[in-house]
């Protein structure tokens, strides 16, 4: 082990040397060259579109085989965490979301009315029960073409899900905040409005991860 | 072990380089594989977004899997699953069969991204679009980022902060009536000072055909997509 540390060190010292950084965006994070897909061995490729410091290492070996079979799925946030009941959690992850309105928008409705908020009528999307069961069990989330994103902000209504959307508070609003919103006040908003570092205006937007 | 499951330092100068080389030896050589924090849950999804790029002509899809990650050793020993394939689908028709596929599986040091494109599969079972070209970028470290950026795309995939901001504790309680006084204020935000993995892949819009108008109640003249991820492990 000794004697391969040594050897991926020198390796690594030698790698390091002859990096040559291709490019910076503002952050300064190494951004990867298009010369990598042209077909051509050219910048400081070492095969075709392989090697060097801006593309994949020639010979890398990604396994294409395989058939792979559904695990998990998400749409919309916290809809199977809230109206999934054990015993039916798993199967709904693994559920094909046209097949998702048949086999689960009857237990969502149960689920709401039996369980979460007996007082339920209507919401601020005018849903009564089971139109509101219906929406959520087919677990997509709607994305708008154009325009600005958002979860609900009151304006845009289901036109996606960006970083600083408050789901959350948007979720319940809908399950406890009746016709205007203003019903069950101390159930409609966890005080949690916004994640606890700033998200970054570039990509990947999402924030650095904490370090000890 | 194989030389090129080294992370690549970013150069600010060789003396840096030469630094930051030696400790990637040493954490390969510490443990490369995952700690017992996130074993057994390489396939859990934690969230999902997709929202427009602050340039109008994009979207972004983010996945985040493995979420609660402490700092420390369970964020820098967390990997992606070889064997979990991570499939963003795009429904354009609303009809809610995916018509386009944005695949990203990882392998060695990279994760490689196929798409968007449409599927060859049935539908909970997929194979990675192996016949059309492939995008790939490096897989982040925690102080090492990296972004690939090809053809108008961009992907990330590596730990982040976790975005979620959720009083869970409390939510949990309420949502199963064992809480009548309501939420505190303030709230206890459960993912403060945690991490997750992320995969982060932004792509013009104009791969895609448009959407379809009347979905959405609430923007009923907006062309909408039905979008949602899923992951799916190789038998």
């Amino acid at each position: 082990m000794k004697n391969n540390r040594y050897k991926f060190l020198f390796a690594a010292v030698l790698i390091s040397v002859f990096l040559v950084q291709c490019d910076d965006d503002e952050n300064g994070n190494v951004i990867f060259q298009e010369t990598c897909s042209d077909g051509i061995q050219n910048a400081q490729e070492e095969g075709i579109d392989c090697g060097g410091p801006a593309c994949e290492p020639c010979g890398e070996f990604l396994d294409l085989s395989g058939i792979f079979v559904q695990e998990d799925q998400a749409g919309r946030p916290e809809i199977n965490s809230i109206f999934g009941s054990d015993g039916f959690r798993d199967d709904f992850n693994t559920t094909v979301p046209s097949q998702m309105g048949f086999f689960y928008k009857d237990r969502f409705q149960s689920k709401l009315l039996m369980d979460i908020n007996p007082d339920y009528t209507t919401n601020v999307l005018a849903y009564n029960p089971e139109e509101f069961a219906t929406f959520l069990s087919t677990d997509v989330l709607w994305l708008a073409e154009t325009g600005e994103t958002s979860y609900y902000d009151g304006t845009n209504i289901l036109t996606g899900r960006s970083l600083e959307d408050d789901v959350v508070d948007a979720t319940l609003l809908f399950i406890f905040g009746g016709a205007d919103g203003t019903e069950n006040p101390e159930f409609t908003s966890d005080n949690v409005p916004a994640n606890d570092k700033p998200f970054s205006p570039s990509f990947p937007y999402l924030a650095e991860p904490f370090q000890e | 072990m194989k030389l090129n499951t080294m992370k690549r330092p970013k150069l600010f100068g060789t003396v840096a380089a030469l630094a930051i080389a030696a400790i990637s030896v040493f954490f390969i050589s510490a443990d490369h594989l995952d700690g017992p924090g996130v074993s057994g849950t390489s396939s859990d999804i934690a969230d999902f977004y997709a929202f427009q790029s602050p340039d109008p002509n994009n979207f972004v899809f983010v996945a985040n899997l493995q979420g609660i990650l402490s700092p420390g050793r369970t964020t820098e020993q967390a990997i992606f699953d070889e064997n979990v394939l991570t499939e963003f689908n795009i429904d354009v028709d609303n009809d809610l069969l995916e018509d386009f596929v944005i695949q990203a599986i990882p392998s060695g040091d990279y994760m490689y991204f196929f798409g968007p494109a449409a599927p060859v599969q049935d539908q909970n079972r997929s194979q990675l679009l192996s016949s059309i070209a492939r995008d790939s970028v490096l897989i982040s470290s925690v102080t090492d980022v990296q972004i690939a950026e090809v053809n108008g795309k961009k992907f990330f995939a590596g730990p982040r902060d976790d975005p979620y901001f959720f009083d869970l504790n409390q939510f949990n309680e309420v949502i199963n009536n064992e809480d009548s006084e309501g939420f505190d204020n303030p709230g206890t935000d459960r993912y403060a000072g945690l991490n997750v993995l992320s995969i982060v892949v932004e792509f013009p819009k104009s791969l895609l055909p448009s959407g379809t108008v009347g979905v959405n109640p609430f923007a009923p003249d907006r062309p909408i997509y039905n979008v949602w991820v899923e992951t799916k492990r190789r038998r």
